[in-house]
């Protein structure tokens, strides 16, 4: 059962074959049986999961009608507010943190009849790209438990990979949706900035983050979007459907993008590792094979993506975590002399080092004398990369990349050298700053077993021509059909 | 003091809390004095997730203060967080507005003393949101954050204010303005508005001009405490000025709070420490772009100026200058008042009814002349009948005051309570007639028109008046007195 789809068993649940309650036992054995090896969560909610099952059940059974996502276990990444359990982001800071609310995403999830199972490790505050900075626990990748997850939802990432859920929610502020995916070998889509709401999603870069699901199938990521997808009032940023109308994503899914034209950008290839290189060539090759015409492109500003991006999100980073101060919530330095102290003591003792090298670059940046130097240079980039990816898209349907330039290295490789970390994002990071959607899907295997992601990027608002494009790759090929193999032999 | 000749020189910052039905960002309702933290939500509090929506009526109350201050309005404006760490400031930065905003360059007119106005310069007016409240008790310090969030008009001036007299002026013009407009209370008591001006000396040396440092005076909430910092802040500088000669420099402004116990202001920074907000545009709010539908909707929602009306009400109705000030002190009187002239009363009586009569029982009542219980149209009726001889002046401010119990029209409250003038010049002249007769010494007084004249005349008038029980129309009376008596 556990290798079904969220929408094969949505549909099996909605046909009585399976009950939702034996669906979340099946994962919650799953999990007692293998999360003390993959980590992949930071709170379980047995109970209430449980009993919200069998209320799907009874509405199933009495005929009544039911939601998307009927019945279907799922996980959230623990920087969404949930009125139940804790919303900790991973720190110290949030250890015991309960929202007073949903975020709008999970009231969409629990409208839709799913079940939420529990809530996933992430980096603390989604600030890095192996969820090593977590400040609460440690993931490890299913494929190879020596290795990251990626990040920063590699909780999410890990727990579709492992089975321990059917689909999962993420966010992604540079890759970190995305590079986990690819890590973990499942399908992460990062919709476009200001599809899905924010509301609730407890900020890093508020104008890079966004949130989108991690799930087996490319079907299942549009399954999700139909659930979570749309304007909503709490969120000024999200867009107005009259602007943009909301697709039923699921619908022509299967059918393949005609006359589609791929656009390429060789250049930035250079630093990438050949397996993982050659992994997406021979998936540009089989979209050459359905007859797409293959467009190399100069997209010349995004080498200046991790630089723009490392101040802008830094800057606002800097900004959004200042309220964890001590003072109104979570947690407080022990014995503090004066207010100030229970600034600077709690934020001392309770934040991790990465965030805290992200709040003082962002604080940096800012600071006056500086701010048209850094902040306002990287505004121009960013504008730049924009016009990079409008005049790319006038030439082509879709631009196709690795997600990251190697496999998932191993845990504890990169602690030591935060910008070799953040290099490892060249490949996602432009995206975020565009605003444009993008997705993860498997396409391989490198020699020593590990996932091998393919990245595919469309113009603003065009999930559903996303989708249908990755689809049309998954339909003919089985690496998403691949599952870790240590959970099942070990 | 020293005798030097000098020049002030005053501009202000003034902070308004607008009366919207909700806060700046959420939908939190805004009162005073309700229990701490009882008026908060996710968003005010600046939970974690939490997202701010703009109030649109905040938005169109500062576009029309904009307007009435004769701003350019920015078709597009923005958000920006300004930065700094203080237990009332949930998180710990304040929504404000940096580099565009929404209305800038306007001027607002200012009356001054025999009608005369004076121009005072606006550099800009811009949206951000209150803090909370730090209360200190003891070794803690509580926080109530009703008053988090809440939408704040910020008006920043040119220097251009020269006397006391002048910003106290401006800021009472300020409150006129903003009640007019009913985008605030504007109710000192309850903070509504809270000024800060910013004072310094331009001294003349004779030869050369010295200016001495700026001095910011933090925080005063009444007009009085307003005037009274600048006062004493003149007899102040001038002495440090005699005293070190110290004179503006980069870096050299101060800041002062006002000691109301003492009437002086205190030191509170020596230097303005160079604040760095780390301002960043406001990533969680969009820009807000005023189309010309929505402007012309905001516009239509003005009324005529507290000022102008004043002017209007000299040039076009012959009132002074204080009347007219006294009438336009705030908007629900002055249209009373306009009313009932363009109802067809004689301004001038109508003025003297409204504000000799009418304004003290709505203060006594604490309520507005059209909650006393009669019309603008009955106020009109009255002042006709005492304009055609029909009532006597006193009695009708007497009719005025009964009006509010009675709820009748002032022609069945004259009637009812006998206060019909008899202006029937038959029915007089043989009252007249009889009290001639019988005084004839009095009569013969007044005929020869010597020294005596005048006090008999007026014991005639007495006779008469008290024989038709205080009905007679004195001026007509007068009038056959004259004839016969001549
Ligand atoms: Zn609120």
């Amino acid at each position: 059962m556990e290798h079904l789809s969220a929408a094969e068993l949505r549909d099996r649940i909605k046909a009585r074959e399976i009950s939702s309650f034996e669906a979340a036992k099946t994962v919650f054995a799953r999990i007692e049986k293998y999360e003390p090896k993959i980590g992949a969560y930071i709170s379980i909610f047995e109970e209430t999961a449980l009993a919200k099952a069998k209320e799907v059940d009874k509405k199933i059974a009495s005929g009544k009608s039911v939601g998307k996502l009927a019945g279907v276990p799922v996980a959230i990444k623990d920087n969404m507010c949930t009125i139940f359990g804790t919303t900790t982001c991973a720190s110290k800071i949030l250890e015991n943190f309960h929202a007073p609310y949903n975020a709008t995403v999970v009231q969409k999830l629990l409208d839709a009849d799913a079940v939420i199972i529990g809530k996933t490790n992430l980096d603390e505050f989604a600030m890095g790209s192996s969820t090593e900075n977590s400040g609460l626990k440690k993931t490890v990748n299913p494929w190879d438990t020596g290795r990251v997850p990626g990040g920063s939802s590699g909780g999410s990432a890990a727990a579709v990979a492992a089975r321990l859920c059917f689909g999962a929610l993420g966010s992604d502020t540079g890759g970190s949706i995305r590079q986990p995916a690819g890590f973990c070998s499942v399908v992460g889509l990062k919709p476009t900035y200001g599809r899905v709401s924010r509301y609730g999603l407890v900020a890093f870069g508020s104008s890079l983050d966004q949130i989108g699901p991690l799930t087996k199938t490319v079907a299942d990521a549009a399954l999700f979007m139909n659930v979570i997808s749309g304007k909503d009032l709490a969120d000024s940023t999200s867009v107005d459907e009259s602007i943009a109308p909301v697709a039923d994503y699921l619908e022509n899914l299967n059918q393949p993008v005609e006359n589609l034209k791929i656009g390429i950008v060789p250049h930035l290839n250079a630093g990438a590792d050949e397996q993982v290189l050659g992994a997406i060539n021979d998936s540009i090759n089989f979209y050459k094979s359905t007859g797409a015409e293959i467009i190399e492109l100069e997209m010349p500003h995004l080498d200046y993506a991790i630089a723009a991006y490392y101040v802008i999100a830094t800057a606002e980073a800097s900004s959004n975590l200042a309220r964890y101060d001590g003072v109104h919530y979570g947690y407080r330095t022990a014995r503090p002399k004066d207010y100030i102290e229970v600034y600077s003591k709690s934020r001392q003792e309770a934040f991790g080092a990465e965030v805290k090298r992200r709040i003082m670059l962002g604080t940096y940046t800012l600071s006056a004398g500086y701010y048209d130097a850094y902040y306002l240079k990287a505004l121009k980039v960013r504008n730049l990369i924009r016009g990079n990816f409008t005049k790319a898209f006038e030439k082509c349907d879709c631009v196709i990349m690795p997600v990251s330039p190697t496999t998932a290295f191993k845990i504890g490789e990169k602690m030591a050298d935060p910008l070799q970390m953040y290099l490892a994002d060249i490949y996602t990071i432009a995206v975020n700053l565009a605003g444009i959607p993008g997705i993860s899907i498997p396409c391989g295997f490198d020699s020593d077993n590990m996932p091998i992601g393919l990245q595919i990027l469309c113009p603003a608002f065009e999930e559903a021509k996303l989708l249908r494009i990755a689809r049309m790759f998954e339909s003919e090929t089985n690496w998403h059909k691949v599952y870790p193999n240590i959970i099942n032999h070990e | 003091m020293s005798d030097l000749k000098y020049k002030l020189v005053v501009g202000l910052e003034i902070h308004v809390h607008l009366c919207t039905k909700t806060k700046m960002f959420c939908g939190c309702g805004l009162e005073y004095g309700v229990t701490a933290n009882s008026r908060i939500c996710p968003v005010c509090l600046g939970m974690p997730g939490s997202l701010p929506v703009m109030n649109r009526q905040a938005y169109e109350f500062a576009v029309m203060m904009g307007l009435a201050l004769n701003c350019r309005i920015s078709r597009f404006t923005k958000w920006d967080r300004k930065n700094y760490y203080y237990p009332d400031l949930p998180k710990n930065y304040q929504i404000s507005q940096y580099d565009l905003p929404l209305a800038e360059k306007g001027y607002i007119e200012i009356p001054l003393e025999e009608g005369r106005t004076k121009k005072i310069r606006i550099i800009r007016v811009h949206l951000e949101e209150d803090a909370g409240k730090n209360i200190h008790a003891g070794a803690y310090s509580h926080v109530d954050l009703n008053r988090a969030g809440t939408g704040l008009l910020e008006i920043v001036t040119e220097p251009d204010m020269n006397s006391p007299v002048e910003v106290r002026a401006l800021a009472m013009e300020l409150q006129r303005i903003v009640r007019y407009l009913g985008v605030s209370e504007a109710d000192m008591q309850k903070g509504h508005m809270r000024f800060e001006p910013n004072v310094n000396l331009t001294i003349n040396l004779g030869d050369k001009e010295v200016k001495t440092p700026i001095v910011e005076v933090k925080n005063l909430n009444s007009f009085r405490a307003l005037e009274r910092s600048v006062e004493y802040e003149i007899g102040r500088q001038l002495d440090e000025f005699a005293e070190t000669g110290k004179v503006m420099e980069m870096g050299n402004k101060s800041t002062r709070g006002w000691d109301d116990v003492n009437q002086v202001t205190v030191l509170q920074r020596e230097k303005e420490e160079a604040h760095d907000y780390r301002y960043l545009p406001e990533p969680d709010l969009v820009p807000v772009e005023l189309d010309d539908q929505w402007l012309g909707d905001i516009k239509s929602g003005l009324c005529e100026l507290p000022l102008q009306k004043q002017m209007r009400f000299v040039s076009e109705y012959g009132l002074s200058d204080y009347d007219a000030g006294v009438l336009t002190a705030d908007r629900a009187t002055a249209d009373f008042f306009d009313e009932a002239v363009k109802a067809g009363g004689e301004p001038k009586r109508i003025c003297n009814l409204l504000t000799q009569v009418g304004l003290k029982m709505a203060n006594e009542k604490g309520c507005s002349l059209a909650d006393l219980g009669f019309s603008a149209a009955n106020v009109a009726e009255l002042a006709k009948m005492a304009e055609g001889g029909d009532v006597s002046a006193s009695a009708a401010g007497t009719i005025l005051e009964k009006m509010t119990e009675m709820k009748e029209n002032p022609q069945a409250i004259a009637e009812k309570l006998n206060l019909i003038q008899k202006s029937d010049a038959g029915e007089l002249e043989a009252v007249v007639d009889e009290i001639i007769a019988a005084n004839a010494e009095a009569s013969q007084q007044v005929r020869e028109g010597g020294k005596k004249s005048g006090k008999a005349r007026g014991f005639l008038m007495g006779q008469v008046m008290q024989k038709t029980k205080g009905q007679a129309n004195p001026k007509v009376v007068s009038e056959i007195l004259g004839k016969k008596l001549s």
